[in-house]
């Protein structure tokens, strides 16, 4: 009972404050709803007893919209970021799309014919889900890491500004010189 | 072995942690002009009392909604960490995943603080709110990497069997670093001591700089009940959680918190304020491959004992 109160408020929550990024005037607001959408949404696999994957979610989640918000603002027309505008770039074809997903998903959950529970639970879900990822599938995951890594550095060596050339002048022999000195002294 | 507490315990566990809040402002006021422990037990309540009768500064254009909840959540968030902390034998929450909770709300930070900054419309605390993401991202990967040593050390991240697996040989001994580490954190996300860069003089107060009244006083708070939860936590993590002779478990829980949390506030007042800009680099340069060291030197203990 307490439960099902809390999955529909939850539920209730996350759409709406999903929706609400179409609706806010700032763009602070419109990052945060977003992330009050995907707490929601954690805390909803947290009654599904996913403990795990449902602190990840909210972990991952709160960490990329906190990130997210500095560069909305950045990029934004008003460039001190502090008045409230709002996101005006194809807001129709935008709010169709995530409508009509929202439509889709709920009408297919609704209406495909779920499937009997086989077997029961394990006692420890997350050991499961560990196994599971670093079990039989531990080859994926060590190819998936060295080209994500690699995507990683790449992508941070074309948009750095400066080489090290740049820091440590043209023979590599100067010492470095960074326009913010870090706090190793370099 | 760990149990769930009884309902009514939570309002004693919150009342427990405002207790420690109230203690840990005597302490940094007793440090701060050398007055003394008697003449330092006033200012805490002077001070909070100052605030809750001072009229509220508005500035032009505020969002009101991101700015008193953001004020709010760092007390929030400190509740939820201690709600998964085990005293002694007994816990509020008994989650199997404890650790990752921890980590979980220590993120929540990052919008609190940073909302907290936002919601003024003020230039001076924004500046601040983007302090506080460069300090996080700084700190963020250290502390998952120190709260990983000993949920690796006891094989599990339920925090009672984190605590359980200490009875003889507490995991500060094999993960000094971890606790360094973990300690330097908590003072970060703490916004404390030589972390208080966001809310520095420097900006003229940073993120707390158009703050005034009763929202000054809950950020405030907010920051001793964080340095409280850090404390408590490190106790099960790396101090053997309620192991100790005569006193009964409980108690030891609380008297580790208290040292562990006095070591902390005092650091305020030790330590010069390291920039953000300085502290990225130590803690990637430096910080990481230590606590990465640490992690594979408890990884062949967990390794040779099996």
């Amino acid at each position: 009972m307490v439960v099902d109160a809390l999955f529909w408020l939850l539920a209730l929550t996350a759409v709406a404050s999903g929706f609400a990024v179409f609706r806010v005037s700032s763009m602070a607001r419109a990052t945060f709803a977003l992330a009050v959408s995907f707490v929601a949404v954690g805390a909803v696999m947290l009654l599904l007893d996913l403990d795990y994957l449902g602190l990840i979610t909210v972990l991952m989640m709160v960490m990329e919209m906190s990130i997210m918000a500095v560069f909305m603002i950045m990029y934004m027309m008003n460039p001190g970021g502090l008045m409230p505008m709002s996101m005006y770039h194809n807001k129709a074809g935008a709010m169709t799309v995530a409508v009509g997903s929202f439509v889709v998903l709920a009408a297919g959950a609704l209406l495909v014919p779920w499937p009997e529970r086989e077997g029961v639970a394990p006692a420890d879900i997350t050991l499961q889900l560990g196994e599971g990822i670093m079990g039989s599938k531990m080859l994926v995951m060590l190819t998936i890491s060295p080209v994500l890594f690699a995507t990683i550095v790449g992508s941070l060596v074309l948009a750095a500004p400066r080489g090290r050339y740049d820091r440590f002048g043209d023979d590599l022999d100067q010492p470095a010189s960074d326009p913010v000195p870090g706090g190793l002294g370099r | 072995m760990v149990e769930q507490a009884p309902a009514w315990a939570a309002p004693l566990a919150l009342g427990l942690l405002l207790a420690l809040c109230v203690a840990a402002a005597t302490f940094d006021a007793a440090l701060a002009a050398g007055r003394g422990l008697a003449g330092a037990l006033r200012v805490p309540w002077q001070e909070a009392a100052r605030l809750v009768v001072q009229q509220r500064r508005t500035t032009v254009a505020n969002d009101p909604l991101l700015w008193r909840t953001g004020g709010v959540s760092l007390l929030v968030v400190a509740a939820l960490m201690v709600a998964v902390v085990p005293w002694g034998d007994w816990t509020l929450l008994d989650s199997a995943v404890g650790v990752v909770w921890f980590n979980a709300m220590d993120v929540l930070l990052w919008a609190a603080v940073w909302i907290t900054g936002w919601g003024a419309n003020s230039a001076w605390p924004l500046v601040g709110a983007h302090r506080f993401l460069a300090q996080a991202l700084s700190y963020e990967l250290l502390l998952m990497f120190a709260l990983i040593s000993p949920a690796l050390g006891a094989g599990s991240l339920r925090l009672a069997d984190v605590q359980a697996e200490q009875a003889g040989l507490w995991f500060v001994v094999t993960m000094p670093v971890a606790f360094v580490v973990f300690c330097v954190c908590v003072l970060a996300f703490s916004l404390w001591g030589p972390f208080a860069a966001p809310i520095g003089a420097d900006l003229g107060g940073g993120v707390l700089a158009e703050s005034s009244g009763v929202d000054r006083l809950l950020v405030l708070l907010g920051r001793y009940a964080l340095l409280v939860a850090g404390a408590a936590f490190a106790v099960p993590l790396f101090l053997g959680g309620g192991e100790g002779p005569l006193l009964p478990a409980v108690l030891w829980s609380v008297v580790k918190t208290v040292l562990v949390l006095g070591l902390l506030v005092a650091c305020r007042r030790r330590f010069a304020l390291l920039r953000p800009e300085r502290f990225a680099e130590l803690a990637w340069v430096v910080g990481i491959p230590l606590v990465l060291l640490q992690i594979l030197v408890v990884s062949l203990l967990v390794l040779g004992r099996s």
